[in-house]
């Protein structure tokens, strides 16, 4: 009995070794765990933002205009005095909104369409696959743009026009993950029990190009709160009074030969944030996949 | 080959087509008509105007004949919001403003993304490749509306080298081709560290050094070859961002080109304007992409056009 207890007690190890690997190599990661780190420690400032600032975060002050970043307001304050800091954290947390939520949008996607390809293979792959190969090349931009324009500048449509057109990339990692998986030989058990395809796909072939599926995701969130900061920064994204760090960084550069703190602090936390999700996601792809480290 | 020419052709031609219809249905599909204002004209001026823009028309016939126009003709009408101006003429002005700066901009980012790049393969783990690739990864994070102002505030305000906005000559170019092009230098930094890394350990390499070859020729003969092509594949995406990445460096640095004219014409609701520019751009990107991938398979021998 005892040895029967071991044998299954040396699986259980097996098993999660993947991951607890992975979480070995993340740890020795230095670069990566500061990142990540950081990005949890935004993650709550803009939670909290509301609670912690003692201004709110769109009251006027007129007797405090334009002031230069001081003990009072750490960050100073905008041209029609409202706490640059408030503002900075509130920015932050609209755009972690945007990159979370548009990630997800893309991910569902992205995933989705990869699997169906991949599993399908043949002249169904071909063609979904060409179809991404075309649009991949397209200035997707654009056609953010034109929806923002034709359908107004909706926060719920901006998130969706971001992560519809996003997703591309996703698709054809899982769809390659896919592939190789299906070859091996549990799913072609799982075939000759006759398990019908949406469940071969969702529990088998999925959870296995979890780990690549994962760093991509974590890759994607910085670059989706990019563009939503471009749109903003263009004046085609979030509208006031709502600001995202885009829109901070836009008003800023309107008044910066005056008031360059009014650019500096979004454009810093920004890029803080952006840098480190970027290592973080490098550092996971290293952890999770230690072949694809270049 | 040239049957592949040939189809490649084709298959662009599509893509455009298909960018004509969606883009038209989508701007179509827009509550509201171009002539909503607050002060309506009156209905028999309404009625003109809408005639003579073929408002009246069922929305198919509108289609085909806009499509016979841009597709055939190359005209994309006038704009909506500057009745006695087309978008063509938009076009001829602002076209060759903002290809004059993605091509420099791509010139700096080819530039220092490679030199950067292969200076981190070849000495790999080193100090070099460390402080190489921390620069490339903060030059990837920190977007392009942060870097341009900073490079304002630094260059232009502060120390007075460079003056900070217009295009008016060659100094005029400088910063807003900097700011376009670090982004791209950093991505292309990174591939080619990576691209040269991985053909450092190819058997073929190995050969090249075994038969005594001076490293110089191994490098520049041997890995840079086979090393770049990640760079090239790059390139094609890279003409399609920088496009829209022009929108905002035209913005910042006031600059005339046709960016600046697209994202005018999405805030002004101008949209014959910004169907025509975004056909325009979409067939310039098509194009550079096809390009990219016909030199792609001149470069790699292992590539066959099918």
């Amino acid at each position: 009995m005892s040895s029967i207890a071991a044998v299954s007690d040396i699986q259980l190890e097996k098993k999660s070794s993947l991951w607890l690997d992975a979480w070995c190599r993340l740890k020795k990661n230095k670069m990566a765990m500061v990142s990540s780190f950081l990005v949890v420690a935004f993650f709550l400032l803009a939670i909290a933002v509301p609670i912690l600032s003692p201004f709110p975060i769109d009251e006027v002050h007129y007797d405090s205009i334009g002031m230069a970043p001081n003990t009072l307001h750490w960050f100073g304050t905008d041209i029609l005095g409202r706490d640059m800091l408030a503002r900075t954290f509130y920015g932050l947390r609209i755009s972690l909104a945007v990159g979370l939520t548009a990630t997800l949008v893309s991910f569902a996607i992205g995933v989705v369409y990869g699997a169906v390809a991949g599993f399908y293979g043949g002249k169904v792959d071909a063609l979904m696959m060409r179809f991404v190969d075309v649009v991949y090349g397209l200035p997707y931009m654009f056609f953010v743009i034109i929806v923002m324009s034709v359908f107004g500048n909706n926060i719920l449509i901006l998130f969706m026009a971001i992560g519809a057109v996003s997703w591309l990339t996703m698709a054809r990692i899982v769809r390659g993950q896919v592939l190789s998986i299906s070859q091996k030989e549990f799913v072609e058990a799982a075939r000759s029990c006759g398990v019908r395809n949406r469940t071969i796909i969702f529990r088998h072939l999925i959870p296995n190009a979890l780990g690549p599926i994962i760093v991509y995701t974590t890759l994607m969130v910085p670059r989706t709160i990019l563009v939503e900061a471009f749109l903003s920064f263009l004046g085609l994204g979030i509208q006031p009074p709502q600001a995202s760090l885009g829109s901070l960084a836009s008003d800023g550069a309107s008044a910066m030969d005056l008031y360059p703190w009014l650019i500096l602090f979004p454009g810093v936390v920004l890029a803080i944030l952006l840098f480190a999700l970027n290592y973080f996601g490098d550092g996971l792809r290293d952890a999770l996949d230690p072949r694809m480290k270049k | 080959m040239f049957r592949y020419l040939l189809r490649r052709l084709l298959g662009a031609f599509f893509v455009v087509v298909g960018i004509t219809t969606f883009s038209f249905f989508m701007i179509r599909i827009a509550p509201g008509g171009p002539f909503d204002s607050e002060k309506m004209p009156p209905p028999e001026i309404m009625r003109n105007l809408e005639k003579k823009y073929h408002l009246d028309e069922p929305l198919m016939l509108q289609y085909a004949r806009y499509a016979k126009d841009v597709l055939v003709h190359f005209d994309f009408g006038p704009s909506f919001r500057y009745p006695e101006r087309s978008v063509n003429e938009f076009i001829d002005l602002g076209f060759p403003v903002t290809l004059r700066l993605a091509i420099y901009s791509m010139i700096i980012a080819v530039l220092i993304g490679i030199s950067s790049g292969l200076i981190a393969a070849l000495y790999q783990n080193s100090r070099w490749d460390y402080s190489a690739m921390a620069f490339a990864m903060l030059g990837v994070s920190i977007p392009d509306f942060v870097l341009g102002p900073l490079f304002q505030l630094i260059f232009g305000l502060k120390l007075h080298w460079l003056p900070i906005a217009g295009w008016d000559g060659a100094n005029f170019y400088v910063l807003p081709s900097l700011t376009l092009g670090s982004m791209y230098a950093a991505s292309i930094a990174r591939l080619t560290r990576g691209g040269m890394l991985e053909i450092t350990r190819q058997d073929f390499i190995r050969t090249a050094r075994a038969k005594g070859l001076s490293e110089r020729v191994v490098i520049l003969r041997h890995m840079l070859k086979g090393g770049l092509l990640p760079v090239v594949t790059y390139l094609g995406p890279a003409a399609a961002f920088m496009m829209g990445g022009s929108m905002v460096v035209e913005k910042i640095f006031d600059v005339p080109g046709l960016g600046r004219h697209f994202v005018n014409s999405a805030l002004n609701r101008d949209y014959t304007m910004t169907l025509g520019l975004t056909i325009f751009f979409s067939a310039i990107i098509v194009l550079f992409n096809l390009i990219v991938d016909i030199a792609y398979t001149f470069l790699d021998p292992r590539v066959k056009y099918e």
